[in-house]
């Protein structure tokens, strides 16, 4: 690794250290309903919306109502996108007349961007109108968002309320993510990437005329650029913040309008893992022990720093393909060498390469560089990180979520070794958290696997298939791998958008996101019944090293077991036949 | 604790009548956060920029002679001997088509990309025969967007001497082209250290004009 680029990494991570505690507590501060400075600011904004819709600001919610309202608030934006979708060519705010979207891609973008995914199996500038974009996707990408961190605030009073039945209002978290957290922080985003070139226009797209005119396949002589423009900095800013991914234009944020400069790319790259990081710590403050949090971060960071290392060297080794022709590769002062193929000059390999470890350790899925053609192992670490869960930061709220699921599993675990009941933070885990959690953490291994075998015995799944050997099979498992865990990245040679891969991707992603969100919900509602128990001495502390690395090895070992011999078929063997000829 | 005895009993009625209130409160909230971050909210973002950066926001336009001839942030083809060429570009129906960004996906161990890469390899070399050193990667690998407006330093120097040659321009000149070009890393550190295809190319149509030359 050259200078510059440990520079950009301990950068990027001491920031990202640096705001947990600021952010995370006034996230905490938020759903406490004590964010005095914001109160007096938005606070009018949110008691209009309660105003308006009639919403009780002390309604409490058991797990069941709670888990219902969330469902019906998907299920309503997830039609409300497809009607968009298939209606937009009767819209307005057309201007490139893209016409209406197939059915089967309105379904599968419909469920995609209601369940945080934010997978598009079509080419955006092509397929949807600024209208869709905006009214549909726009905000799917904060209520999704919303929707995790809301269902978070719920799991956290399960440990912070004792013989309680009820675990706060959805509508209340719901509106004050929105108003006091995704709106702000969103717009703040908004303008610097405009400062840095992300367009924002209603107009219709722009043209030049080129300097030297060429000619296409057709024969015929092109002299014009049709540059595709549109309201994309207002729909990146909330892409990134609430681990969203999906992008305003085709090739997400390598493309120049959507991501300008090395600087908007720090922003863009920042902003997708600030709200999962700083989550930790409202979680800490929530419950009253800030050092349950950082725990919980630290683990985060055992498992990311490794796998980021790993993809950024093999990313920098360059290709073994090209060793053999008078091409340079290496990394000198004038230039980042490597594996370019797909990259970006403007990030060159130590930004494409960080991107990609966050973006997937992160349920964002956004990309600043073509995944699809990654070196193997570069490839493997975006691939895995989706597969041990999402819980390495993993999306807004969800990532959380689905991280304290584990911690009930490794507190499990050592229960089991001592023989004690297990606790975590003062509650007993007893035999019904422990079904919801093997849900929590069996359910999406089984769709990637599944529906990757699927794919690859039908004529209709391997068609889609768009390089030859163990790498045609590694697009298929990222995908829906993708999928199961609600990321959104993919190795985009695959062509997804067909009736067969959107119709399994959409189950993919629909059964990833609401399957696991009810039982984490009912775990939440038995946890807050329960009384707390005192601490003693056989109480395992949960904020110490030991416990970090307990849970670190359940969720390695866990995923690992899973998924490694996938792998071994895609990746791994790619890895070998790259180096071995 | 056993599953049975978490599951409180409710009875039916009250079940479907919360169904439908709820479903009636959430079709209010997804209206009233529609109009806040899918109208109010994209609107106050456009307005600030239109205020603060109007060229931004409209894809930083470049007008050569009352006319524009592309974007600052956006690559075009180049393939005379005379210009700097850019990056390779996998976008459809021809390369750099701004109006659908794409990359070429093709895997590391494709042989595709290694014949793709061996003939651009080729064709640099065929403007430039006696030019022997390797070829640097970022010109003979499709980038990301397809449009990517910047090649490395390294790639601006391993073309310059074709350039002056073509265009009957001392090197020493072109160089200072080059060099006026290039831009560093952000703050001093992030990203990487690039230069802009398309303005240098216009520079340097702009120095011969200047000097006279058709």
């Amino acid at each position: 690794m050259t200078a510059s680029t440990v520079l950009q990494l301990a950068l990027f991570c001491g920031l990202l250290v640096a705001i947990v505690k600021p952010l995370g507590g006034y996230m905490a501060r938020v759903y406490e309903g004590e964010a005095r400075i914001a109160s007096r600011l938005l606070g009018p904004l949110e008691r209009l919306v309660y105003r308006v819709l009639r919403v009780d600001p002390g309604e409490e919610m058991t797990w069941k109502t709670y888990a219902l309202a969330v469902l019906t608030f998907n299920l309503a934006g997830l039609l409300f996108v497809y009607l968009l979708a298939r209606m937009q060519a009767s819209l307005p705010l057309d201007p490139a007349g893209v016409g209406p979207v197939a059915p089967h891609a309105a379904f599968n973008t419909a469920v995609s961007f209601a369940t945080n995914t934010n997978w598009q199996s079509y080419s955006a500038e092509t397929t949807l109108s600024y209208f869709t974009q905006m009214l549909g996707l726009t905000v799917q990408n904060f209520v999704s968002a919303a929707t995790g961190m809301a269902v978070l605030a719920a799991f956290v009073r399960g440990f912070s309320r004792k013989s309680a039945a009820t675990l706060g209002s959805f509508w209340v978290d719901l509106t004050r993510t929105v108003v006091f957290i995704l709106m702000p922080l969103a717009l703040v985003i908004a303008i610097l990437l405009v400062s840095q070139g992300v367009v924002q226009t209603f107009g219709d797209h722009a043209s030049g005329s080129l300097v030297e005119a060429m000619k296409a396949p057709s024969g015929e002589t092109v002299r014009e650029q049709v540059l595709a423009v549109g309201p994309a900095a207002s729909q990146v800013a909330i892409k990134q913040l609430g681990t969203n991914g999906g992008g305003f234009f085709a090739v997400n944020s390598a493309h120049p309008f959507e991501n300008p400069t090395p600087l908007s790319n720090f922003v863009e790259m920042f902003s997708l893992l600030m709200l999962p990081a700083s989550l930790c710590y409202t979680f800490g403050k929530l419950i009253g022990d800030t050092r349950q949090g950082w725990a919980l971060l630290a683990a985060m960071f055992v498992i990311f720093l490794p796998l980021l290392a790993l993809a950024v060297t093999q990313e920098q080794a360059g290709n073994p393909a090209l060793g053999g022709l008078p091409i340079d590769q290496a990394a000198s002062a004038l230039q980042s060498g490597g594996n370019m193929e797909g990259k970006e000059v403007r990030f060159g390999i130590a930004t494409s390469a960080l991107w990609a470890t966050a973006t997937t350790a992160a349920s964002n899925g956004s990309v600043n560089a073509m995944l699809d053609s990654f070196t193997p192992l570069g490839g493997l670490v975006p691939m895995w990180l989706m597969q041990l869960g999402e819980v390495v930061f993993g999306g807004a709220g969800s990532g959380l979520y689905g991280m304290l699921i584990f911690a009930l599993v490794a507190v499990f675990v050592a229960g089991l070794m001592v023989g004690r009941t297990p606790e975590l933070l003062g509650k007993k885990i007893e035999a019904y958290e422990m079904k919801m959690a093997s849900l929590v953490i069996l359910v999406p291994p089984a769709l990637v696997l599944v529906a990757t075998a699927i794919a690859c015995v039908t004529d209709a799944g391997r068609r889609g298939v768009g390089n030859p050997s163990a790498h045609g099979f590694s697009e298929i498992l990222y995908a829906f791998s993708s999928q199961a865990s609600n990321n959104g990245s993919a190795f985009a040679g695959l062509a997804a958008d067909t009736p067969f891969y959107d119709t399994l991707g959409a189950v993919c992603m629909f059964g990833a996101r609401y399957w696991l969100i009810v039982p984490v919900l009912a775990v939440a509602g038995s946890l807050a019944k329960k009384r707390s128990v005192p601490k003693s001495r056989g109480t395992l502390p949960t904020h110490d090293a030991l416990f970090v690395a307990m849970l670190v090895g359940v969720v390695l070992i866990v995923g690992a077991l899973t998924f490694i011999p996938a792998l071994a078929l895609g990746p791994i063997v790619e890895h070998l036949v790259a180096h071995g000829s | 604790m056993s599953f049975d005895s978490a599951l409180e009993p409710q009875p039916s009625p009250k079940v479907v009548v919360t169904v439908a209130s709820l479903a009636g409160k959430a079709i209010g909230m997804l209206a009233v956060l529609t109009l806040l971050t899918g109208v109010l909210y994209p609107l106050l973002v456009t307005a600030v920029a239109e205020a603060a950066f109007p060229g931004r926001a409209h894809g930083s336009l470049v007008v050569e002679d009352g006319k524009v001839v592309g974007s600052h942030l956006v690559g075009q083809p180049f393939s005379e001997p005379r210009y700097f060429w850019g990056r390779p570009s996998a976008t459809a129906p021809v390369p750099y088509n701004a109006g659908a960004s794409a990359g070429s996906n093709l895997g590391p161990t494709n042989g595709t990309l290694t014949e793709t890469a061996r003939a651009r390899a080729s064709a640099l070399h065929a403007v430039d025969p006696t030019n022997t050193l390797p070829v640097p990667v970022d010109l003979v690998t499709a980038s990301g967007s397809g449009l990517d407006p910047h090649i490395t330093p390294a790639a601006a120097e391993y073309q310059l001497r074709r350039v002056a040659r073509a265009r009957g321009l001392p090197e020493d000149r072109v160089r200072a082209l080059v060099a006026a070009h290039t831009e560093g890393r952000d703050l001093g550190l992030l990203g990487e250290p690039r230069v802009n295809v398309l303005l240098l190319n216009l520079a340097l149509d702009r120095v011969e004009r200047g000097a006279g030359v058709p």
